[in-house]
């Protein structure tokens, strides 16, 4: 595990259970940091997935992050408060999980 | 916005380009996605503080580019860069477009990836990614944590996390030995850059002296149920199994193209690397108009080759835009290529002793992240006539998930190339298409001339 010996004095929730997290970290870091290694389950093959790159490459550790769909949970930096949730499948327009709107949430490119 | 260069990327290349750039009278806008300058290797620095005399040269730059005068503008994701030079990116959920006469690239590096079998069960991250983690939120290493792979990056992050506490379960060596000897007739050369070279063994030594198990192995894999829980290597002719709930791999880094190869830059292969880098002239101009780049995205050569290249760059268009003649940029120049020299000096061995494994996974894992295709169904779409990566979105979707071929499109075309019996570089590369970054309409909505 990555772990760490000062948790920090902010908190998020990532569904809805309680992840401190330091000034300057990124979402991504802070649940790590937390022991959480799953941030969501793929549209396709419904498999656990997690951060891997840690720098906004991969797109692996999407999340919904307060109510947005899809946003980079390593690109993004915590704030005091965040609601954070797990994304099982794939997205459609209102955020919700169902459909196959993958690809609604962020227009995509090619 | 017009500014006369748009700098992409504020890591080491980026800064120094617009610190050269703002000294010869260019007004310089720098956007970079990171909420901080510094690029990769200087993440987080002005928040950490230094800790040699290599931070304090960083930080001493970064305060440079930060009071030179250049508009620097952090959490800004370039999208789009059009034929006329026109460059899109959204910051803070708001699009906004310059028009500069001249773009440079400074975009760096990714990792090369590491298709092992169980490379996607959640608790594989690469190395890069853990020392990112490092860096920003200071998590250390700890319990099940391995490391697998090769290369200078993998010795770092080793001695970076020890001394910060962490504690590695073992490192799994997957360099070949073979490849000692050949290195070694680089070493003469390599002398050149002779503190490098003792930064590397003096790495080496920490490792062992922190007890970490050094383990050489040939083949590994990652096995877990919706997690990684154990790592299964072949070490010295026998299969071991051991427990791990982290699995760092690395394999070297390779440039970062995607913005180079979608606005069109010519490429060219480098066998030692293994890997598409961009054609440049002597001032890292590119083969499209008004587009530099420099850094490591124009050529893996480490983040000290990474200043002098953005020097060289600024001088160039300084010198493009008429600010500065023929001579002054000449004499400018000489110092940061004699730098360069000496820090690429340790290349060619670091290349032959790191050559990079053969990416030919099989066929039950995955290449594709995003879409998740496997090296099977790739390998199907060529007997079906599959020619390279391209044609392969059509066929499977390789390459079309959110990371738009970031991750798989160096897999996809060595699996291919094999499959064809070709060289990789005889297969036509994934042209990434604009926008490279996911956009959300809402953003794209906000989109004005500012």
């Amino acid at each position: 595990m990555l772990v760490r010996a000062e948790p920090g004095s902010l908190t998020l929730t990532f569904d809805g259970r309680p992840i401190p997290a330091r000034e300057g970290d990124s979402v991504a870091s802070a649940l790590l940091a937390a022991g959480v290694q799953v941030t969501r389950h793929t549209p396709r093959g419904g498999v656990a997935r997690g951060p891997y790159c840690m720098m906004g490459a991969c797109f692996e550790c999407l999340a919904e992050v307060d109510g947005v769909p899809n946003v980079q949970t390593c690109m993004t930096p915590v704030r005091d408060g965040m609601v954070v949730a797990s994304q099982d499948g794939a997205r459609t327009l209102g955020g919700a999980a169902g459909g196959d709107g993958e690809r609604d949430g962020a227009a995509a490119g090619p | 916005m017009t500014p006369d260069l748009l700098i992409v990327g504020a890591g080491p290349a980026g800064l120094s380009a617009a610190v050269e750039a703002t000294a010869r009278g260019l007004s310089v806008l720098l956007l970079d996605e990171n909420p901080a300058p510094g690029g990769r290797i200087w993440q987080a620095l002005e928040a950490r503080g230094p800790s040699d005399r290599d931070d304090d040269r960083a930080l001493a730059l970064i305060r440079d580019a930060r009071t030179c005068g250049a508009d620097l503008r952090f959490r800004a994701v370039v999208w789009a860069i059009e034929p006329d030079g026109s460059v899109f990116w959204t910051q803070d959920g708001t699009a906004a477009v310059a028009h500069p006469r001249r773009i440079l690239l400074a975009t760096g590096t990714t990792e090369r990836p590491m298709p092992i079998p169980g490379w996607t069960l959640p608790g594989v991250m690469t190395v890069g990614a853990a020392q990112i983690a490092l860096k920003t939120g200071g998590l250390v290493p700890h319990g099940g944590t391995w490391i697998a792979g090769q290369g200078p990056l993998l010795l770092l992050y080793a001695v970076q996390a020890l001394k910060a506490g962490g504690d590695i379960a073992g490192i799994i060596d997957l360099s070949d030995p073979d490849r000692r000897a050949s290195a070694a007739t680089h070493l003469p050369g390599a002398l050149r850059a002779a503190p490098d070279l003792a930064k590397g063994l003096l790495w080496r030594r920490r490792i062992a002296k922190g007890g970490v198990p050094w383990l050489r192995a040939t083949t590994l894999r990652a096995d877990g149920e919706d997690r990684l829980q154990r790592i299964v290597f072949t070490t010295q002719g026998h299969t071991r199994t051991e427990t791990a709930d982290t699995l760092l791999l690395h394999d070297g880094v390779i440039p970062s193209v995607q913005l180079s190869r979608a606005i069109g830059c010519r490429h060219a292969w480098s066998k030692a690397q293994r890997c598409w880098h961009p054609e440049l002239d002597a001032w890292g101009a590119s083969s499209v108009p008004h587009v530099s780049i420099a850094g490591d995205g124009a050529g893996i050569a480490g983040a000290w080759a990474a200043t002098c290249g953005g020097r060289l760059a600024a001088l160039g268009i300084a010198h493009d835009l008429g600010r500065i003649d023929a001579a002054t940029r000449d004499a400018a120049a000489r110092p940061w290529r004699a730098r360069l020299g000496r820090h690429r000096a340790l290349r060619p061995f670091l290349d032959a002793l790191y050559a990079p494994r053969p990416m030919q996974p099989d066929d039950a894992t995955i290449v594709c992240r995003c879409e998740e295709v496997t090296a099977g169904e790739i390998r199907r779409a060529v007997e079906f006539g599959c020619l390279g990566p391209n044609q392969l979105k059509a066929y499977t979707r390789c390459g079309m998930g959110p990371c738009q071929g970031r991750t798989c499109a160096p897999i996809a075309a060595e699996v291919i190339a094999a499959a064809r019996h070709m060289p990789p570089h005889h297969i036509e590369p994934l042209q990434p298409r604009f926008p490279t970054k996911p956009l959300r309409l809402e953003e794209l909505a906000t989109l004005q001339e500012t």
